[in-house]
């Protein structure tokens, strides 16, 4: 019998199956609506060109010859809360306990530019994220932290430029010049507006300020990831796979354009842009989209933008498992979402990751729960064998024929959004959070008519669950913060500051690059809030649409 | 004449968190209600101002950000304040059990966590009705699309 004659004997077989035993849906499909078949047996088209060798060209199997087998990816737990004494002794301890790079995560007075004392802040200080109002509290969040051997990256958009420049200073004053600290700023804005509300100014000056920092980066901190071009957030305000990545890869193309326009050379810059994608629940899926995120972005910036240097073909991503797929029932089985979706970033290639704590739907993770997540990324690193090879699903023909159909669907996504004039006026109408919204409703009403099984909260729950120990920020850290604020302001040369932001005021009227004005007044212990209010007062507000 | 229940939506605080908000307020919407929602990065005192403006029966805050204990409280305080604590204070997020009690003793009717049903959003908020305010809707739902 040939190849093609068993195929048909299966498939008659499995009719037969079938009216016997049913199957348990009329229709199976994965999250972003593309139906799965009961076999996949035909291998791809096109192997060579679409599927390629890991190291080259599209990238479908990695952008790194050996992958794993050289180096594992670097487990980055983002971390967090109250004042910076407290965050730099969560630091320490996660690299105590073998995590290799810190990721911080921010108030959001700080993210969204307000001073600690500010009205707008009253009852967020220190809430989802550690307070830094000025230099000083920077130094404290990496006292003791060896800048030149740990890479950090920070969780900040709209006020990335001053944090950045808070990072540098306190480089310097450790011994590490600019040119040696390595890390990653969020710096996407677009994402912002789509789908996470730490938006300050509207999309023109934030643009404008992204751009600078690209300049700025690439001749003095040339290790620093400028940018994270962001899915996460927007797959958890609900979108579907496909449309995170076409909304990301979108997104990014406009910070590739506006790096052209204001006159930068795209093999300078591209090399340091960087991504974040989220693992969610449908596995397969999931592994997928990595790789055809990859393909698709390689191709983008080859064809599209010409770029000519390997390195700005290539995706490096961080990932991040699905906060939203966290249940506040039962929260112990979340421990098992979470493995399965980090695996399924070890196998699409991540080049870091984040596990969530099992209690994140609840709180901020106690150092228990912490830990537990860390030590999953290290139970699948070091024990499961995943890792000693490259790319293990490459061939597979279900995860190549789903490669390709997100593929496919996602330059769909792009074009529809290309017609609306690119990605920031796309935002500027709504579009993604218009899609996104609509997919998210969908959810809800799967899940509440049963359509979509959640174990453990709309299956499967149980009666008088024990709550489990959570973590608690000090309301006190809030009145300190604030108190050290007001001292600091006391203390330091008020006339240096003035001068600073007022230089600052006059560059932003202008086109000068920003950051060596923003790096003199952080210098002088400017605070985030004076630096930010400077900028509103040129910029303006955005107002969503 | 039976009138329609009016909500306001609000997100006081810093949160950007805004699903959970959006998706309650087209689901009462869904569900017979009138509602309005008041975008991100409101006051305490911007959701009260804007819930009198509007005439509204309730007031629906979600706070993800641990800012729960302050901001709540804060918008009962004001419609106190104002002599409109007629207007309803509910509210739903990433809240601890323990901060349940609390926030409930300081005039917030109810609580929902992550994992509430539109459904049971909307039978609390129409028995609320009748037993605080005499409504006479049906418990079940008065117009719209079924969820």
């Amino acid at each position: 019998m040939t190849h093609h004659d068993r195929h048909k004997s299966w498939q008659e077989k499995g009719e037969k199956v079938r009216t016997k035993t049913p199957e348990r849906k009329p229709v199976f499909t994965t999250h972003s609506e593309i139906e799965v078949e009961p076999l996949y047996y035909q291998h791809v088209e096109n192997v060579d060109e679409k599927v390629s060798f890991p190291g080259e060209y599209p990238y479908t199997r990695g952008i790194h010859p050996n992958m794993y087998r050289s180096r594992l990816w670097t487990m980055r737990q983002y971390a967090g809360f109250g004042s910076a004494t407290e965050t730099n002794k969560r630091f320490r301890y996660l690299l105590e306990q073998g995590q290799t790079g810190l990721s911080v995560a921010f108030d959001l007075p700080t993210q969204i530019g307000y001073d600690s004392d500010d009205p707008m802040s009253i009852g967020e200080v220190g809430k989802v994220g550690v307070a830094i109002d000025s230099l000083e509290d920077m130094e404290r969040l990496l006292a003791e932290i060896p800048l030149d051997r740990v890479s950090t990256s920070m969780t900040i958009n709209a006020s990335a430029a001053v944090l950045l420049s808070m990072y540098i200073v306190v480089g310097e004053k450790q011994g590490v010049p600019a040119s040696q600290i390595t890390g990653t700023i969020q710096n996407d804005i677009l994402k912002e507006y789509i789908a996470r509300g730490t938006y300050i100014y509207p999309p023109k000056q934030s643009m404008r300020l992204i751009t600078d920092i690209f300049a700025y980066c690439t001749e003095h901190v040339p290790k620093w990831n400028t940018i994270s071009i962001s899915g996460y957030h927007i797959r958890e305000a609900g979108s579907t796979a496909v449309q995170e990545v076409a909304f990301t890869l979108a997104n990014g193309m406009a910070y590739v354009q506006a790096a052209i326009d204001a006159g930068l050379e795209i093999d300078k810059f591209a090399p340091r842009l960087s991504f974040f994608f989220n693992a969610h629940n449908n596995f397969f899926e999931e592994i997928a989209k990595f790789r055809a995120a990859r393909r698709i972005w390689a191709g983008i910036m080859k064809d599209k933008f010409g770029a000519k240097n390997e390195r700005s073909w290539q995706l490096r991503f961080h990932t991040q498992t699905g906060g939203s797929t966290l249940t506040a029932q039962q929260p112990d089985n979340n421990i098992v979402r979470v493995t399965v979706q980090a695996l399924s970033a070890v196998l699409g290639g991540t080049q870091s990751l984040h596990t969530n704590s099992r209690d994140e739907a609840l709180a901020l993770p106690t150092e228990e729960s912490a830990r537990i997540a860390l030590r999953t990324q290290q139970i699948l690193a070091l024990e499961s064998g995943v890792a000693d090879t490259v790319d293990p699903l490459g061939g597979s023909y279900y995860v190549e024929a789903l490669t390709d159909a997100m593929e496919e669907e996602t330059n769909r996504y792009l074009e529809k959004i290309e017609q609306l004039g690119g990605a920031v006026s796309a935002v500027e109408q709504g579009f993604m959070q218009r899609e996104i919204h609509r997919v998210a409703l969908e959810t809800q009403r799967n899940i509440e008519n049963g359509t979509e099984i959640v174990v453990g909260m709309n299956q499967y729950q149980i009666e008088n669950e024990v709550q489990p120990e959570l973590l608690r920020v000090d309301p006190e850290l809030g009145k300190k913060q604030i108190a050290d604020l007001q001292d600091l302001r006391l203390r330091r040369d008020n006339q240096a500051v003035e001068s600073c932001l007022a230089a600052l005021q006059q560059a932003a009227s202008g086109t000068e690059n920003l950051m060596p004005f923003i790096i003199d007044a952080v210098r002088n212990y400017a605070t985030v809030g004076e630096i930010c209010h400077t900028m509103r007062k040129v910029f303006g507000e955005y107002q969503p649409y | 004449m039976l009138r329609p229940i009016r909500i306001l939506i609000g997100k006081p605080g810093l949160d950007g968190h805004d699903r959970g908000a959006l998706i309650i307020a087209q689901g009462l919407r869904d569900e017979g209600m009138e509602v309005i929602y008041t975008g991100l990065r409101q006051s305490p005192a911007q959701i009260v101002a804007m819930a009198i403006q509007e005439d509204v029966d309730l007031i629906g805050l979600s706070c993800l950000s641990g800012a729960h204990m302050e901001l709540f409280p804060e918008v009962v305080r004001l419609l106190t304040e104002q002599k409109a604590e007629d207007i309803l204070v509910f509210g739903g997020g990433v809240i601890p059990q323990e901060d349940i009690p609390i926030l409930k003793q300081q005039g917030i009717r109810e609580i929902f966590t992550p994992g509430t049903t539109i459904q049971q959003t909307a039978q609390f908020i129409r028995q609320l009705m009748k037993e605080e305010k005499g409504w006479e809707g049906s418990l079940t739902n008065s117009g719209g699309a079924q969820l």
